[in-house]
Parts: C-alpha cells; sequence; structure tokens
C-alpha cells in the first residue's frame, strides 16, 4: 500500500498543469469573465495534451490511464476554474467523434440544469423545454430544464454508456467524482489564495496572518481540502459507489465552504469583481447543484449502513 | 496511488485474524473503569498475550502498514486497546528507543513489551497546559541525582503506573535561554519517596487521570534520556507519535458504531427522521474519509522512515470533531434514553468531550497548523 501519488503520478499532474497555466493563466481567467465563450483552442491543446481520452483504451486512441490519473487531470482543471463542460467530453470520449481530441464539445443535462447548451457542439438527454436563466456564475452559462414530474427527484444523467471509468461506477457516479475532484483543485486553491494573501496583507503593523483569528480560518480550510483528497482519491482507486458520494459530499462541502472563508480573509477585497476569490465560490455552488445533489449521497450512504 | 497489500501483509492480516479468533473468546470479562488494579491487569494480561505471540513489537518495529493492519484488524474483532500501555508502548517506549542508550533501551523497552510495567507521562502542570513549554517543575542537579519538585496534571494511569516520563526544567528561562530551551527529560520510579498521587475525576464520573506531586524527589542522572535541557526536542518525538496512528483503531470502531446507531434508529422508529438519517450518512462519508486519511499519513510516514509528520494534526482536528457529532447523532438516536447513564453510548457521549482538549487542543492545533503547514507568520 502506498496511497500518495507515484512519481508518473505527479509528473502528469505537473504536466496537465503546465498546459492550463500556459494557456489559461490568471489573464485568460478574467478576459473569459468579461467576454464568456468556449476557448476552442484552449480546447483542442488540453485534447492534445490527452486530458479528454486519459481513460480510453491506448487501441481506442487514449491514454490508457485509470480514473485515479482523471481525477489528478480534474483536479487540475478546478484550480484553475476551467470553463466549459469537461466532464461531459471526456465521458464522451470513444463515444462521439471528436470528443477525445477536443474537437467537438459535449455536454449534457444533469439534475435540472444544463450548462453550455448553446455552446455545446452534441448535447446529450433530454433537454426539452430547456429555458436560459441569468447564471450566477459568469463562467458558466446554465439552462434550467422542467423537473420529472414525481416527487421532485431529478432525472438521471444522461452521460452515455461511460466508456471511460470503471464498471462498477457507471457514467452519473463517474461524473459525479470528476466534479469532486474539480472541487478539491478549488479548494486547495482558496486555501492557498487565502495564505498568500494573509501573509502580505498587513493590518495593525504586520501581516493580518499572525491573527490566531485568521490562522484559524485558514488551518479549517487546510483541513477541509485534505479529507476531501483523501475521499476523492480513494474513491478513484477503489472505484466504489458509496465512497464516490461520501467523496461528492466532502468536496462540494470543501471547495463551498473554503470559497467562503477565503472571502473572508480577503476582507473588503474579497466582496469585488476583481478579485478571483467570487468566482471560486460561483464556479463551486454551481458544481454542487449538478448531478443528484447531496440529499440523495446522503441517503444512499444511511441507506447502506 | 495504491491501495493494495502485499502478499506477505495479506498473510500477516490472516494470520493475526485466526490467532485473534483463537484466543479472544478466552479472554476474562473487562474490569469496571473505577477498578485500576483490575484495569491494570486487564491490559498488562493481554500485552503479555500479544508478547507471547510474537506481537509485543508491533507498535515499534514492524513497518507502518503492519501497525495499521494491526491495528485494524484487533478493533475489527473488538480484542481490547492498549489501554494502560499507552504510554509505554506509544510515547515513552518510542522515545526510549529513539532518544536512548543501549543500556536504556534494554532495561525499559522489554518490559513494556512484556506487559510488566506501566508508564504515565508527566508533561501538563497546573499552569502549563496548552503551553507545556512553559512547564515550571524544577530539577537540580545533585552528585548523581536530579532533585525534583513540582506538580503535574491530567496524569493518565498515574495511579498504576512503575514509571512516569517526565518533562523538569534543568534551566531557569532568561534572556539567553528561550522556553523550549532547558527542559530534560527524567524516567521517573513511581514510587521514589516524596511522590504524592492524586486521582482526578473526570466529568463522566471516572478517575482516568490524576494530579502528581513531585516532592525533592531524588531521580538518577541516569534515568535522563537525551541531554540535559534537550528534553523538548526528545518529547516533540513522542507527540508526532500520538497524532500519527494513535487513534486508527477507535476509526474503526466509530464506522462499526454508525451501523449500530442506523440499526438502533430503524429499530425504535428515530431513522424516519430525514435530518438525523442524512446526518448519519454524512458521518459515514467522514469517517470513511477518516480511515483514508490514515491510509494517506501512514503512507507518508513510509516516505519519510516511520516519522509522522503535519497529517496527524490534520487527523486529529476533524477526527475529534467528528467523534463528537456522531455520538451527539448517537443522542438523537436515543432520545430520552441519552439521558440515562446506564444506557450504551451515553458514557462515550460524555469521554468524546475531551477529544477536542486532549494531547493539544483543537485551538492549539489550529496554530500547529497555520504556522508550520501553512507557514503563517508566529501567532499572537
Amino acid at each position: 500500500m502506498d496511497f500518495r501519488p507515484s512519481e508518473d503520478q505527479q509528473a502528469l499532474r505537473h504536466g496537465i498543469r503546465e498546459v492550463l497555466e500556459a494557456r489559461f493563466g490568471p489573464e485568460a481567467l478574467r478576459a473569459a469573465v468579461e467576454a464568456p465563450a468556449l476557448d476552442r483552442e484552449l480546447w483542442r491543446a488540453l485534447g492534445d495534451a490527452g486530458f479528454f481520452a486519459l481513460c480510453l483504451p491506448e487501441d481506442a486512441g487514449g491514454v490508457g490511464l485509470g480514473l485515479p490519473e482523471a481525477v489528478l487531470a480534474f483536479e487540475e482543471a478546478g484550480r484553475v476554474l476551467l470553463p466549459g463542460p469537461a466532464v461531459a467530453t471526456f465521458l464522451a470520449a470513444g463515444e462521439i467523434e471528436g470528443a477525445a481530441a477536443g474537437e467537438t464539445v459535449v455536454t449534457a443535462a444533469e439534475g435540472a440544469l444544463v450548462p453550455w447548451l448553446a455552446g455545446a457542439d452534441v448535447v446529450r438527454g433530454d433537454t426539452g423545454g430547456a429555458v436560459a436563466v441569468r447564471s450566477v456564475d459568469p463562467l458558466t452559462p446554465l439552462h434550467r430544464v422542467p423537473e420529472a414530474p414525481d416527487t421532485g427527484t431529478r432525472r438521471p444523467a444522461p452521460l452515455g454508456s461511460g466508456a471511460q471509468g470503471p464498471d462498477t461506477l457507471g457514467p452519473g457516479a463517474t461524473a459525479s467524482l470528476l466534479r469532486a475532484a474539480e472541487q478539491l483543485g478549488s479548494a486547495t486553491r482558496t486555501c492557498e489564495t487565502a495564505v498568500r494573501y494573509a501573509r502580505t496583507r498587513e493590518q495593525f503593523g504586520g501581516p493580518v496572518g499572525r491573527f490566531q483569528a485568521v490562522q484559524h480560518l485558514c488551518a479549517d480550510m487546510l483541513v477541509r481540502a485534505e479529507l476531501a483528497r483523501v475521499a476523492v482519491y480513494a474513491a478513484a482507486v477503489t472505484g466504489d459507489r458509496l465512497e464516490a458520494a461520501g467523496a461528492r459530499l466532502l468536496a462540494d462541502d470543501a471547495a463551498v465552504r473554503n470559497a467562503r472563508d477565503c472571502l473572508q480573509v480577503h476582507g473588503g477585497m474579497g466582496f469585488t469583481w476583481e478579485s478571483d476569490v467570487h468566482l471560486h465560490l460561483k464556479r463551486a455552488w454551481v458544481r454542487a447543484g449538478l448531478g443528484a445533489g447531496a440529499r440523495r449521497a446522503e441517503e444512499d450512504l444511511a441507506a447502506a449502513l | 496511488m495504491d491501495l493494495t497489500y502485499t502478499p506477505e501483509e495479506e498473510a500477516f492480516r490472516a494470520g493475526l485474524r485466526d490467532w485473534l479468533a483463537r484466543v479472544l473468546p478466552e479472554l476474562p470479562d473487562r474490569p469496571a473503569p473505577d477498578d485500576w488494579p483490575g484495569r491494570r491487569a486487564y491490559d498488562t494480561g493481554w500485552q503479555r498475550t500479544l508478547y507471547d505471540a510474537g506481537y509485543g513489537e508491533v507498535h515499534w518495529d514492524a513497518s507502518p502498514t503492519l501497525r495499521l493492519i494491526f491495528l485494524e484488524e484487533t478493533e475489527k474483532a473488538g480484542a481490547p486497546y492498549v489501554g494502560a500501555n499507552f504510554v509505554g508502548l506509544l510515547h515513552a517506549g518510542p522515545t526510549i528507543a529513539a532518544e536512548g542508550t543501549p543500556e536504556q533501551r534494554a532495561r525499559w523497552l522489554p518490559p513494556v513489551l512484556r506487559g510488566d510495567e506501566v508508564w504515565c507521562q508527566g508533561f501538563s502542570e497546573p499552569d502549563a497546559g496548552s503551553d507545556l513549554a512553559s512547564l515550571r517543575t524544577r530539577a537540580c542537579r545533585d552528585g548523581d541525582c536530579y532533585v525534583v519538585s513540582g506538580a503535574k496534571i491530567w496524569t493518565s494511569h498515574a495511579e498504576v503506573a512503575d514509571w512516569c516520563e517526565l518533562l523538569v526544567r534543568t534551566t531557569p528561562v532568561s534572556a539567553d535561554v528561550p522556553k523550549h530551551r532547558g527542559i530534560t527529560w527524567l524516567a521517573l520510579p513511581m514510587d521514589a519517596a516524596g511522590v504524592t498521587v492524586r486521582p482526578l475525576r473526570t466529568l463522566a464520573g471516572t478517575t482516568e487521570f490524576a494530579e502528581v506531586f513531585l516532592d525533592e524527589v531524588r531521580v538518577p542522572v541516569a534515568n535522563r534520556v537525551g541531554a540535559q535541557d534537550d528534553g523538548w526536542r526528545v518529547s516533540m518525538v513522542t507527540l508526532s507519535f500520538e497524532r500519527g496512528t494513535a487513534f486508527v483503531g477507535e476509526v474503526v470502531a466509530c464506522r462499526r458504531l454508525l451501523g449500530e446507531l442506523a440499526a438502533r434508529a430503524r429499530a425504535n422508529g428515530s431513522w424516519d427522521d430525514a435530518v438525523l438519517r442524512r446526518r448519519i450518512g454524512r458521518l459515514s462519508a467522514e469517517f470513511t474519509a477518516l480511515w483514508r486519511l490514515t491510509q494517506w499519513n501512514v503512507s507518508g510516514a513510509r516516505r519519510t522512515g516511520g516519522v509522522p509528520g503535519s497529517g496527524g494534526s490534520v487527523f486529529k482536528l476533524r477526527y475529534s470533531h467528528a467523534r463528537q457529532e456522531l455520538y451527539e447523532a448517537a443522542a438523537d438516536v436515543l432520545g430520552p434514553d441519552a439521558l440515562d447513564l446506564d444506557r450504551p453510548w451515553v458514557l462515550e457521549r460524555l469521554s468524546a468531550l475531551s477529544y477536542t482538549i486532549a494531547a493539544g487542543t483543537s485551538q492549539i492545533q489550529r496554530n500547529i497548523v497555520a504556522e508550520r503547514v501553512l507557514g503563517l507568520p508566529k501567532g499572537r
């Protein structure tokens, strides 16, 4: 047993981070906020780097890796707030022509929401009656589809047959786990951002990070991110449905609450449009709102006891 | 990321399981919480059983992975935990093993492994709790002895201990000597003249720990582990052990308790409460992740040569709160029975209150994480 990422896995993560930093740095992020549109060049660059085909077998043109590598890649996507329906495109690789290469952008109705409906080339699932909403996240256009007529439960995610991902999870749970990985990346990033700000912002004659009230917010952020990390990684390794549900709960919690605490550490700056903190919070809310939701995960975990 | 075990590790697990299945049915009944002589006999007897079967040194010399398997399997089988041997096996023993001379290791380690001698810990003082380095128990050199005077508090197992790992001040704090310097680690024989033990009653009604008063107690210089004035560094070895794998068995037990809670809730109707049900579902995710965090920390320790890293503080912060939340959920499942001390889980709910305080309060743990892991400036 050696649960830590191997050297190869760390190298893969590093490679993805380099691509993302080169193609989608802080300036590109702000440009995307002001003019939200799918960056096809970025999408193709990710395709060239193998991002969408990580888990496709090599004889199908993929990289032939597993879900643990995929969660590391999506963690990096979450760190930089990569816009676009990356999870649905990843799951469509090997099924829909061009998805693996990043040529074809695929989205899907997940629960009551469809991200990037207008910008995508292929839309999976029933989006009948979809209405555009003014999305809280400037980087994720959203459409709303009517709820299924029964007891308010949401529609199952029509994410295809799940060519990528272990059989045990199925496409819905795989999508959920990859989203949890994005949440983990965001939670780690907001923790780092808060710590950097607390080290440099000076009040009362020194950095605010010397105050325990600020330190304890930051420490709790790290604890949330690290617990989410082991949950996400373990679910990716075991392919266990319940571990994936638990990972989603912990990662949603870490991403949302870390963004909130990061905002708090930034004081007035945290409340501005100019700061990136609100982008993490809003994306974390959107990710948490896609798919089956926390209630379902909690009920599944309780039922298994 | 590999969560599989080697064939050797699986063989160790299988052998341990078989052995536990044979041995555990023959164990005597557990003594009452306040029967300290009985508890000592029970805990040291179990340690002797482990020693005779070849599992005596599993906390020290085995690889972190084998230790993890040992803790997992013994807890799953319902075997006793270290109990009164806690300090000897997990604090003083590892410290002596790491920092002691060959003579000291030969004198003190075998009796711990055989269950012959019990240790307690004399670190905290009435005025040195979270601020442990401000401890004031004085030790003055007199020939080949230190003469020790002062008071220690929260000393678990003091009533039945043979030895105490004692932190004393050998050089007073001054402009040149910061408080972390000038501390020395001594092995104190609990039967020495001038040692007085006064049990303290916890809010759970039991005497889990004690005050220890030291009045000009003579401790041989040969009982010093590490150099004079270097005791702070020596003691940090033990504290990181404590925050490393010491709670592994308890996480396994908490996961079992969740199943028992669900069964009770289904039987008494409280399972119909969706809010409570979902809370328990979330706790299940939490404790599964805490188990994975122990595997993560053990994997990290493997790479750093066995010394647990900062993951211990992260674990302790989250685990102590999760344990308290678990027993709050248990109380809600029990309903009115939660106020009856004779019901299961009620005493444990009280005991759980110590978890965010003992071995470094949650507040101190956050300071440690903020300053040593996140690199924030020294707090104020």
